[in-house]
C-alpha cells in the first residue's frame, strides 16, 4: 500500500530553494532511505513528507488517517523538563504500562524505565526515542538519523532492531543516513538528494551510478561492498560495484 | 480572621494554583521574559480600561492578548530576534501606558498597588473573576496536556504525529494572558514572573515527571501565599513582594535540601 507519494516537491525560503522537485514513495513495508551530504535537504525533505513543512510547489498524497511514528534529528530536552523513560513513552500516544515495558523490552533498555532522558547515553536516548516512535503502531515510521551518537557495533545492533521493527508491524519506514554502509545493503530504495534528487533506486544501482560517485568519491562505492551482504552484484578490479542485471533506477548526471 | 485576609487568602491560592503549572510551561519554554513582556503590557490594559470606563481585568486581558499576537506576527517576519522584539513591546506597551495615565488627570491613581498588588483590597466579586478564570485555564490545560507537553517538548515531532501546535500555543498564551490579568491584583504586575517562576523551580527538585512537577509548583505557590502574606501581617510589609519573597525562602530551603539529600546519596553510593 503507498503511504506517501512526494511527486516534484519543492520548498522555498527566503529566496533559496532548500529542495527541488523531490519525488519519492513509500510503501508498507518499505525502506526508503535518504542520504546525501550536509545541507542537502534531507532532514526538510522529511518534514515535507510529515507535512510539517509545507511545500511551496508539487503534491504530496499521503494515506488517509496516516499514523506516524517520528524520531527528529534534534530531540534535546530541556534540563528543566523532568522526564523518565517511561513518561517518554506517552507523550503522544496512551499505551498500557504492559505495552510500555514490552516495547523497551523489545529496545533492549528495559533497565532505564525508571531513567531521567536526559541521563542517558546516546545509543540509550536514540533507542528510547525508537521505542516511543513504534509504540504508536506506525503505518510509517520517520528516522531522521537514528544512529548519531552511536558507536559502530551500537550502530548495527540498531540497524537490526529497525529491520525487525519492518518485520513485525510492516510498516514503511522513511530513513535519513549520512552513512551508506550498512544502510544500503538492507533497504529497498535510496535516495540520494543534493537539493534535488540526483539518483534513486535500489542501492547496487545508485552506487554504481555516476552522480552518485561524483558525491561521494570511489571510496564511498568500495565501502559500500565491503558491508553489502546480498551478493547480487560482481566487483571490478577497483572495487567498484557492477549491479545485477534487471536493476531499476532513475539517475541523472551531474554536469 | 478578618474578612479581608480571607479574602486574600482565597484570592493568592486561586492564584495559585494556576501559576504553578503554567509556571512549569514557561520554564520548560524559556519563556521568562515572555511573562514579563505581557505583565509589562498590562500598564496599558489599566490605563486602557480607565480611558474606556471598562472592566479593568478585560482592559488588561485584551492589551496582553494583542501584544502576543503582535509577537506572533513579529516573530515570523523574522527582522528581529525574539528578545529585542520582546523588549521593544514591552518597554513601549509600558511607556505608553504611562503616557495615557499622564493625561487622565482627573484620575486618582495608587501606581504602587498595580506594581507590587494590592491583595487585601481584593473584593469578594474578584475573588469570584479569580476562581472562575481559575477554572477556565485548569480545565483547558487539563484537556490540553497531552498536546501542550508533546509540542513543548518538540514542536514538530507534536505535529508530524497529529496534533497542532500553532493552535496549543495560541492557548498557551491567551491563558498567559489572563494570568496575567488575575494576578496584577495580587503581587502586581513587576512581580508575576516571579510567581510564575519561582515555585515552578523550586518544585523541579522534587519532581521526577512533568505532572509531578506541575502539581508541586502549585502546593509550592500555595504555601507561598499563606506564608507570604502571614508574614506581611507579622511584619506590615507589602503583601506581594512578601509572598515572593516567602517562594524565594522556599526555594532556597529545597535548594539546600536537595543539596543534602543528593550528598548524602553520593556518599552511599561511593561506598
Amino acid at each position: 500500500m503507498q503511504l506517501i507519494e512526494m511527486d516534484g516537491v519543492g520548498i522555498k525560503r527566503q529566496g533559496r530553494w532548500l529542495i527541488q522537485n523531490v519525488s519519492l514513495n513509500v510503501k508498507s513495508g518499505e525502506i526508503v532511505t535518504l542520504i546525501g551530504p550536509n545541507g542537502a535537504g534531507k532532514s526538510t525533505t522529511a518534514k515535507t513528507a510529515l507535512g510539517v513543512l509545507k511545500a511551496d510547489v508539487g503534491t504530496i498524497k499521503r494515506k488517509p488517517d496516516l499514523t506516524v511514528g517520528y524520531v527528529p534529528q534534534k530531540l534535546a530536552i530541556d534540563w528543566t523538563m523532568p522526564l523518565t523513560v517511561r513518561r517518554l513513552m506517552s507523550l503522544t500516544a496512551k499505551p498500557t504500562a504492559a505495552e510500555i515495558e514490552a516495547v523497551l523490552e523489545k529496545t533492549g533498555i528495559p533497565h532505564l524505565i525508571n531513567s531521567n532522558v536526559q541521563q542517558l547515553s546516546g545509543g540509550e536516548y536514540q533507542r528510547a526515542l525508537l521505542a516511543r516512535a513504534i509504540l504508536r503502531r506506525p503505518d510509517l515510521l520517520v528516522l531522521d538519523e537514528p544512529v548519531q551518537g552511536v558507536d559502530y557495533s551500537g550502530e548495527i545492533a540498531l540497524y537490526n532492531l529497525i529491520l525487525k521493527i519492518r518485520e513485525e508491524l510492516n510498516c514503511g519506514i522513511l530513513l535519513i543516513s549520512h552513512d551508506l554502509h550498512v544502510v544500503m545493503a538492507q533497504t529497498d530504495t535510496v535516495v540520494c538528494l543534493n537539493g534535488h534528487v540526483c539518483c534513486s533506486g535500489a542501492p547496487e544501482h545508485v552506487a554504481a551510478s555516476d552522480a552518485y560517485k561524483q558525491m561521494f568519491g570511489d571510496a564511498a562505492s568500495q565501502s559500500l561492498a565491503i558491508y553489502h551482504h546480498h551478493h547480487d552484484h560482481s566487483h571490478k578490479a577497483d572495487g567498484t560495484i557492477v549491479p545485477s542485471k534487471g536493476d531499476s533506477g532513475d539517475c541523472c548526471n551531474h554536469g | 480572621m478578618d474578612d479581608f485576609i480571607i479574602r486574600a487568602m482565597l484570592a493568592g491560592i486561586g492564584l495559585a494554583l494556576v501559576s504553578g503549572p503554567l509556571g512549569c510551561f514557561v520554564v520548560w519554554r524559556r519563556m521568562a521574559y515572555f511573562g514579563d513582556t505581557m505583565a509589562h503590557s498590562a500598564l496599558l490594559g489599566v490605563a486602557l480600561a480607565f480611558l474606556l470606563n471598562i472592566n479593568l481585568m478585560l482592559g488588561v486581558l485584551a492589551v496582553t492578548v494583542t501584544v502576543s499576537i503582535c509577537l506572533l506576527i513579529l516573530q515570523k517576519r523574522g527582522s528581529l530576534s525574539t528578545d529585542a522584539l520582546l523588549g521593544l513591546l514591552s518597554h513601549s506597551a509600558l511607556a505608553l501606558g504611562m503616557v495615557l495615565i499622564a493625561f487622565m488627570s482627573d484620575l486618582r491613581f495608587d501606581l504602587l498597588s498595580l506594581l507590587f498588588g494590592d491583595i487585601l483590597s481584593v473584593g469578594n466579586a474578584d475573588v469570584i473573576a479569580i476562581y472562575a478564570c481559575a477554572a477556565v485555564i485548569l480545565g483547558l490545560m487539563y484537556f490540553l496536556w497531552r498536546p501542550l507537553l508533546a509540542s513543548t517538548v518538540n514542536r514538530e515531532l507534536a505535529e508530524a504525529e497529529g496534533f497542532n501546535p500553532d493552535l496549543t500555543q495560541l492557548i498557551f498564551m491567551v491563558m498567559m494572558a489572563a494570568i496575567i490579568a488575575i494576578a496584577m491584583k495580587i503581587v502586581g504586575v513587576l512581580l508575576i514572573t516571579a510567581l510564575l517562576i519561582i515555585p515552578a523551580a523550586t518544585a523541579r527538585w522534587f519532581a521526577k515527571t512533568p505532572e509531578q512537577m506541575a502539581v508541586a509548583s502549585a502546593i509550592i505557590g500555595i504555601a507561598s501565599v499563606i506564608l507570604g502574606l502571614e508574614g506581611s501581617l507579622q511584619f506590615d510589609s507589602a503583601s506581594g513582594p512578601s509572598i515572593v519573597v516567602a517562594s524565594l525562602c522556599i526555594f532556597l530551603l529545597s535548594l539546600f535540601a536537595s543539596r543534602l539529600i543528593n550528598g548524602v546519596l553520593a556518599k552511599d553510593k561511593g561506598q
